[in-house]
């Protein structure tokens, strides 16, 4: 069933907390991606 | 001395010249009807679509296909990579003829070519996107020319000059990332003026940055593709340093372009949910943005990983291809396939075929140069006079 809004407030409330968690989301996945893409490099000893 | 002609002649009607030289000489014939007839006697543009292939292919797809240059030497110039530097000369030479095929494919859906510089240098309109586009795309042609310029003068042995201009290599560079951001987005900004005509899955307030993100990929899976066409047909033109990187390129080139094609597909779901478009990816047009950023973007950046963990540069070229046609893909849907969405199929635009031959033209136009300047030029090889320069 479609979300009825009845302001601009109701439906930047409703889309900008789905978009927030959505981000968050996102930030991790691309970190999880990262190491995924990044796994088998060779290490580099900074030491 | 029969024996010598029929070799000459074997030699000139080689399969690519016989089909270049067909699709030259039936783009020339439509160059003829497009500017002596005008636009209506050759496309099927009209006050609903107007803009067609021309834009769509030849411009759009045509900026974002050339922006492996301003990648490749940003990455080897300014974040210092330099075991990329064997790629920053093609990846010049293909984005210098890219965007003055560009320029070139622009005067056929303007017309008037005698009044190209107008808009620059004698009536400025500052207000409108177009302008600024047209003021970078003429500045950036003009320091892609400078920046391809060594390896012209390298042959003509000037070397004066040559040296001059190689000492401008760090301006140029920062002046062309600084440039293809401004156009490369302002491509995109410029359907943000028909939010009512782009579907809305297409349409975003973030459209610029749709369109210079996918630039950036886009640029590196060319410089990729290129290279593997490149190995296939001019092998014996490339040095030992060239062949001995190119490996290097594609897989470092390759995880570059994984990585900034996932987060291609992240701002693009955040921009669905900003302006909650969820409902249409259950549509038809939904499952066709589906199989396009799926099957275009997220696959290609998962083949890409793939590629570059297993060391499988076969994969990597393959998934330099699928990159590549899914940012023609977006090009085209967001000028073409998803613009005039709400009209009936009658009234909607699909391109005539001299319109397609002229898109045609110009590609091989390009191919034919590209050819003519590595063939001569040294593009995949260091010039012996000038081997410890750079």
């Amino acid at each position: 069933m479609d979300t009825i809004f009845y302001t601009l407030q109701d439906f930047m409330i409703h889309s900008k907390s789905i978009t927030y968690i959505l981000i968050g989301g996102i930030l991790i996945g691309l970190m999880l991606f990262w190491l995924f893409l990044t796994g088998r490099d060779e290490k580099k000893r900074t030491f | 001395m029969s024996q010598e002609t029929a070799r000459v002649n074997e030699s000139i009607f080689t399969p690519f010249n016989v089909i270049s030289g067909i699709i030259i000489i039936a783009g020339l014939i439509v160059t003829v009807l497009r500017f002596t007839k005008g636009l209506g006697a050759v496309t099927n543009l009209d006050n609903n679509n107007p803009w067609g292939i021309w834009i769509g292919f030849d411009l759009l797809c045509g900026v974002a296909l050339a922006a492996g240059g301003f990648v490749t030497s940003a990455a080897c110039y300014i974040f210092g990579l330099k075991r990329y530097h064997s790629a920053v000369r093609p990846a010049i030479l293909t984005a210098f003829l890219g965007y003055a095929l560009v320029v070139l494919a622009l005067h056929y859906d303007v017309g008037r070519p005698w009044r190209l510089p107008y808009p620059i240098f004698i009536s400025q309109g500052t207000t409108s996107l177009l302008f600024e586009v047209a003021l970078c795309v003429f500045l950036y042609l003009s320091v892609l020319f400078i920046e391809y310029s060594p390896a012209a003068l390298e042959w003509l042995g000037l070397k004066k000059i040559r040296s001059m201009i190689v000492k401008l290599t760090l301006v140029l560079t920062i002046f062309g990332v600084i440039l293809s951001t401004l156009h490369q987005s302002s491509l995109g900004a410029l359907f943000m003026i028909a939010p009512s005509k782009l579907h809305p899955l297409w349409y975003s307030n973030y459209l610029m940055v749709y369109f210079f993100v996918s630039s950036i990929f886009a640029g590196l899976s060319m410089v990729i593709f290129e290279g593997t066409l490149a190995h296939r047909y001019f092998h014996h033109k490339m040095d030992e340093t060239h062949l001995k990187e190119s490996k290097d390129v594609a897989f470092g080139f390759g995880k570059a372009a994984s990585f900034v094609m996932m987060g291609y597909v992240g701002i693009k779901l955040i921009g669905i949910s900003i302006d909650n478009n969820w409902h249409y990816l259950t549509t038809g047009w939904g499952v066709w943005y589906l199989f396009e950023l799926i099957g275009f973007v997220a696959l290609p950046a998962f083949i890409y990983a793939i590629a570059v963990r297993e060391k499988n540069l076969r994969l990597v070229q393959s998934a330099s291809l699928i990159s590549i046609i899914g940012v023609v893909l977006n090009r085209f849907n967001i000028s073409l396939v998803a613009f005039n969405w709400q009209l009936p199929s009658a009234e909607r635009y699909f391109p005539s075929w001299s319109e397609i031959v002229i898109s045609l033209f110009v590609v091989t136009l390009g191919i034919v140069v590209y050819r003519f300047i590595v063939t001569r030029m040294p593009i995949f090889y260091e010039h012996p006079d000038y081997q410890h320069d750079n």
